[in-house]
């Protein structure tokens, strides 16, 4: 008999084949919800100075899931680190959603059970940047960031690395919901410099974690609320080294009406700042409750009308 | 490489390179600067540096360090920093270039995160770290253009006379729901865009489309019946 990696998870047995029917149904309504419930817009551009854009994106309303990696290493291996992370956690993802054990987690409202799953692409993910990079001397050495947000029954799970982050617009409140791996978090977590020091120092771009550059990574996996009307943002240090958080905050109150509009004015701000880095954005608007399997019936025919 | 600059009345002593990770000054021969002066502590300072910044510590000293005048028990050295210790000044001097070194240091991107140490061990020995691609120069926001200020004024309306100046990098006009513009203060000029509603903002009496429209001095706009105009001010 064939033994899954997870069999607690996984290892379901036996089932009728109408739960393959409702599991099936399930699936569909999430995905029905989420393409009603989320809008999303994306935008990347490599700045003003370098020629190359190292940054990735993905993102999927459908899926209720967004990816942001920001590459390093010289030559184009950046890119490369980058592109792989997204694409590879993109069609993983994509297979871990829709499984069974991962629905009826949401259903469940089972947050461990969905971090693990996620945890464990992103290591599969950093290890096959690792291996590539083992592999060709073009690419030692590369190594990306990483921050993915999955929607999922009015929550989001949220696993990041490295410097890229994720904020959350609610009513008044603009909050930062990832703390960097970054040297300069780590000397204002110690103390040794003030926010307002930070601002100054010639240490930033220097991540102390990252996908591929180690055959395992210490991800930082969370899940947090979302409530309608949120917008979450996230975005690359090209973004928020260049742009005030206060600054970034207004542009989302101001211009949430229109999320394109405002996707492309924050990358027009760090170009219009100097632009001295590549910078991706992806916005994320929270139109509507969607509760998983809670009143489902009534959505969908709310949906139709 | 950052350095230190030693004097006295004007008199230039000595040039410190910050090559080391921790540069301590003092009375006392065992220190890297030694200042042999009895306003002195035996062990009075230490400059500790961490890649491309230096911090400045005062050991508890009998006459205290003054960094421009003022007392500091541990500081963030900016460029030109002045450092006073009894009568001798110590001048900072960022390396400016160290930052455009560090794309040089991007090729040697990855350095084992294992080998990664906590920030407390980090003032003894700042090795490794894995440096982000960067186009160098430090990513201080640049400060505020000098972009002469604008404002707009309505024409119509219950509110027709009053002024609205444009001071944010973004000014919503409209009624939500019905329709919005904004215009963004931008380095080179002001810009309107329509954000949401059918109808697009009217300029001069043309329609715009989904684009940003730059606005020139005395331009009339028209958001959801409002005329106003907009105008450059100083």
């Amino acid at each position: 008999m064939r033994r899954n990696a997870f069999p607690q998870v996984l290892g379901h047995g036996r089932q009728p084949a109408f739960c393959f029917v409702t599991d099936w149904f399930f699936r569909k309504i999430a995905q029905v919800i989420a393409e009603n419930c989320l809008e999303i817009a994306v935008s990347t551009d490599p700045g003003v100075i370098r020629s190359h854009n190292e940054d990735s994106v993905f993102a999927d309303a459908r899926l209720g899931l967004a990816i942001l990696a920001d590459g390093m290493g010289g030559y184009n291996a950046g890119e490369v680190a980058s592109g792989m992370a997204t694409t590879r956690l993109a069609a993983d993802l994509e297979r871990v959603i829709s499984s069974t054990a991962l629905q009826s987690a949401c259903r469940e409202g089972d947050t461990a059970t969905i971090e693990r799953h996620l945890l464990n692409e992103v290591s599969a993910a950093n290890f096959a940047v690792f291996h590539a990079a083992a592999g060709s001397s073009r690419y030692a050495g590369m190594g990306t960031t990483l921050v993915l947000a999955w929607f999922h029954n009015n929550r989001m799970t949220v696993a990041h690395v490295g410097d890229s982050r994720l904020y959350r617009l609610r009513d008044e409140e603009f909050a930062l919901l990832t703390r960097d791996h970054s040297l300069l978090q780590e000397q204002l977590d110690s103390g040794m410099i003030t926010p307002e020091e930070a601002r100054y120092s010639g240490n930033k771009n220097l991540v102390t974690r990252a996908l591929g550059v180690d055959p395992v990574v210490d991800v930082e996996i969370a899940s947090f609320d979302v409530s309608p009307g949120d917008i979450v943002l996230l975005c690359s240090d090209g973004l928020n080294d260049m742009v005030e958080d206060e600054e970034i905050a207004l542009a989302l109150r101001t211009l949430g009406g229109n999320l394109q509009l405002a996707a492309d004015h924050l990358v027009q701000l760090a170009n219009d700042n100097g632009g001295r880095d590549n910078v991706s954005v992806i916005l994320i608007k929270v139109r509507d409750d969607f509760a998983a399997g809670r009143n489902w019936w009534q959505r969908v025919r709310d949906m139709l009308k | 490489m950052a350095k230190l600059i030693l004097s006295m009345d004007g008199l230039v002593l000595k040039e410190i390179p910050l090559n080391k990770e921790r540069l301590s000054i003092g009375r006392k021969p065992h220190n890297d600067i030694q200042i042999d002066n009895l306003a002195i502590s035996g062990d009075h300072a230490v400059v500790v540096t961490i890649l491309a910044d230096s911090f400045l510590e005062d050991l508890n000293s009998t006459n205290g360090t003054l960094v421009n005048g003022q007392p500091i028990k541990k500081h963030f050295l900016r460029n030109n920093d002045i450092i006073e210790l009894g009568k001798y000044k110590l001048k900072y001097l960022a390396d400016l270039q160290a930052s455009v070194a560090a794309s040089d240091f991007e090729r040697n991107a990855a350095i084992r995160s294992g080998q990664l140490k906590m920030p407390s061990e980090l003032q003894l020995e700042p090795g490794d770290t894995i440096t982000r691609s960067s186009v160098g120069l430090s990513s201080v926001p640049k400060p505020p253009s000098p972009l002469p200020g604008a404002a707009i004024q309505l024409l119509n309306g219950p509110n027709a006379g009053k002024e609205l100046e444009l001071t944010k990098t973004l000014t919503t006009l409209g009624k939500p729901g019905l329709q919005v513009a904004v215009i963004a203060k931008r380095p080179h000029g002001f810009f309107i865009t329509h954000v949401e509603g059918r109808q697009f903002p009217v300029v001069n009496g043309r329609s715009l489309d989904a684009q940003a429209y730059p606005l020139g001095d005395h331009d009339v706009i028209e958001i959801a019946g409002i005329k106003m105009e907009f105008f450059l001010k100083g």
